[in-house]
């Protein structure tokens, strides 16, 4: 029988990585992660989860051993947050060339200097070419959810890629919800046995004996690459196999990689990622109320990127009317060019430009907000819609202006 | 010329207040490093204070020097970069048990072995205190009130002192937090030692390890010549009971840094200043 818990963001990923059972746990405790850890390690004391945990002395050891045990045949979970996420990045790139299906959650902080330990997107951004799939929780439910969902993706012969679940810190990780905590048994008939099959790839074999993590020279490193990439891009459907049963079976959550929100007749568009959707779509039922077309697009997978789905559902067949213009909001900035979100979504639609642009492409305006933790106001969101319906209309809206910093008001 | 005052404590200390818990042994070494500048008598400008990340790393801010709050595990990297380039500058490192020897544990070593003229002062709690109370590389392997490692971490802990020793250390110390005169004339020895220094402070941590209060019962002063051979002092730190303060070995390997130069004078900068 599934029950109803009273979770906070970490609590419910601590759930998450019980029900699914890893073997060997590393843990280096950061703000806002160490809950996770914290509440793992109880787990394990009071024998609800029969996992080795290992207190390590750094991120970069967490990881490390991780992939020694994942290399070994068996599932396996860490956590980090912000640095340590950015001392582990040498251990991102090992661990996904070595295509370890292992899967971590990431607290999501702002980087250093200035030292703050407040939630934004830098630290996750920073690593998406670090060859993880990247999914971003709205809330504590997902977060639980995502953490089964992940093992089911990362584990997936075809896949055979690390998966980071990302959760906004403090915001999601520290904040409290109802949380339904699924059974052990559908749980277990969900996820494969911990222990990965005899002969599963890239482990060791003890009846075949194999050098695992090799070196290629110039003439087989492209090679590597090419099906990491191609692998990764195929992901996209096992996710939506899995996000699929997973609906199916626990009745919540769904297969799409994004998810819309009164999207297919708004005129203006917001995409954005993580808890914050939450806000927008509030703010998108009062405008609404006062008679504006405006519907959100919550990028779940922002690895692999789900171009194809974000073009049907900004210009596909089925949408009752064009939209005029669309804003990105998001918590990072890559410096010196535009947030990393807007990066994604502009090389998206200039793929859509040269399919078949229907009459153009709509104006895009890249919000920069949440930086450090601050707050992210419906009314700083209300006043982004304006500047959308500004751009659509041509009207004063300058384009460019097309990275705008929300908030920096506030700042010194 | 004008002849200025000798500066006071309340010189060296900023307008920042610590936010350390009350009862902290870190409020004691901050006094200590403060009274320690007072004694070298060193213009402020002339130290440089590089911490990195923990409670016991937040305390160049409560200082009135150059500071500079490093990376998790990286002050002594940071520290000797400072120095390399000023070498005209009095380098002074502080951090925590968890900073310096677990994440940064690494770093420790090398700065040993290499012997760049600065003083290092861990302030050591045996926990991690920013995040709230779990077992450090120092934590006795029974010590279990930590949710990390509730049946205790059941492995050595690092004798830090043993460590400075065997990674080449060329001054080792150690003093606490209950006697910050004592400390603050460690920290003044480690400064005029060539080379690289390292002073243990054993410095409680009254909310995640209130036992500590009764290290006063514990601590006791060593002998007063302190070991110039290595392998005396390694002989007696085998029967260390981690208590011992005092300064427990002073070496004589010429520092990595050999010659003290200063790179401009004020005069110097004067002059550009007025062409």
């Amino acid at each position: 029988m599934s029950e109803l818990h009273f979770l906070s963001g970490n609590e419910a990923v601590a759930q998450g990585v019980r029900l699914s059972r890893p073997r060997v746990i590393a843990a280096y405790p950061i703000t806002p992660q160490t809950i996770v850890v914290e509440r793992l390690s109880e787990m394990v004391e009071s024998r609800e989860l029969a996992a080795e945990f290992v207190h390590v002395e750094s991120e970069h050891s967490a990881l490390a051993l991780v992939m020694g045990s994942a290399a070994m045949g068996v599932r396996t979970f860490t956590a980090t947050s912000s640095q340590g996420l950015m001392y582990m990045a040498e251990c991102l790139h090992y661990t996904s060339g070595g295509r370890f299906p292992l899967v971590m959650m990431n607290a999501n902080r702002s980087l250093a200097l200035p030292w703050n330990i407040y939630g934004d997107q830098s630290d996750s951004l920073a690593l998406l070419s670090s060859g993880w799939i990247q999914v971003y929780a709205e809330t504590a439910q997902e977060s639980l959810d995502m953490i089964i969902q992940a093992y089911a993706v990362a584990e997936d012969v075809r896949v055979r890629t690390p998966v980071l679940v990302n959760l906004d810190g403090f915001v999601l990780t520290h904040t409290y919800e109802p949380v339904i905590v699924p059974d052990q048994d559908t749980v277990d008939a969900f996820l494969p046995p911990p222990d990965f099959p005899p002969g599963y790839p890239g482990t060791f074999d003890l009846l075949r004996p194999q050098s695992l993590a090799v070196s290629a020279g110039p003439g087989d490193y492209a090679g590597f690459k090419y099906r990491q990439h191609r692998d990764m891009v195929a992901a996209a459907e096992p996710i939506r196999d899995v996000g699929g049963r997973f609906a199916e079976i626990f009745g919540r959550g769904s297969a799409d990689l994004i998810e819309p929100y009164r999207c297919g007749d708004a005129e203006l568009v917001m995409i954005t990622l993580g808890s914050i959707a939450g806000t927008v779509r509030d703010v998108i039922d009062d405008l609404r109320a006062d008679g504006l077309r405006v519907g959100l697009l919550r990028i779940r997978y922002l690895r692999p990127f789900p171009s194809e789905d974000l073009r049907r559902l900004l210009f596909g067949p089925l949408r009752r009317a064009a939209v005029a213009a669309i804003g990105i909001l998001e918590k990072d900035i890559s410096f010196g060019h535009q947030g990393g979100v807007a990066l994604e979504v502009k090389a998206a639609l200039y793929d859509q430009a040269e399919a078949s642009a229907p009459a153009g492409l709509p104006p895009v305006r890249n919000f920069i907000a949440g930086l450090g933790g601050q707050d992210i106001s419906r009314g700083q969101i209300i006043a982004m819609f304006d500047d959308l319906a500004r751009a659509a209309g041509r009207d004063g809206d300058e384009p460019a202006r097309s990275v705008r910093f929300v908030g920096l008001e506030a700042s010194r | 010329m004008t002849i200025q005052s000798p500066l006071t404590v309340q010189d060296f200390k900023s307008d920042v207040k610590p936010i350390w818990c009350p009862g902290c042994g870190d409020h004691a070494v901050l006094l200590a490093v403060t009274k320690a500048l007072v004694e070298l008598n060193t213009p402020r400008e002339q130290i440089a204070f590089i911490s990195g990340i923990g409670c016991s790393s937040r305390i160049p801010a409560y200082t009135n020097v150059y500071g500079f709050h490093g990376v998790h595990g990286r002050a002594l990297a940071i520290a000797a970069g400072v120095k390399l380039a000023r070498p005209d500058l009095t380098v002074l490192v502080a951090g925590g048990d968890g900073d310096g020897l677990s994440i940064g544990g690494n770093h420790f070593m090398h700065a040993c072995r290499r012997n760049v003229d600065m003083t290092y002062v861990i302030m050591d709690n045996e926990v991690y205190g920013m995040t709230k109370g779990q077992a450090s590389p120092t934590t006795a392997p029974d010590w279990c009130n930590s949710k990390l490692t509730p049946h205790g971490t059941g492995v050595s802990p690092v004798e830090p002192v043993r460590l400075a020793l065997a990674a080449g250390a060329n001054f080792i110390a150690r003093g606490f937090a209950g006697n910050p005169n004592d400390v603050a004339r460690l920290i003044v020895e480690g400064v005029h030692h060539p080379g690289f220094s390292f002073i243990q402070v054993l410095s409680p941590c009254v909310t995640y390890r209130p036992e500590q209060r009764e290290w006063k019962q514990s601590v006791h002063a060593g002998q007063d010549q302190p070991p110039q051979l290595v392998a005396e002092a390694m002989h007696r730190l085998a029967s260390d009971d981690g208590f011992t303060t005092g300064v427990l070995f002073a070496g004589n390997r010429p520092a990595f840094m050999p010659e003290r130069k200063v790179t401009a004078s004020f005069a110097d900068i004067e002059k550009k200043f007025a062409s």
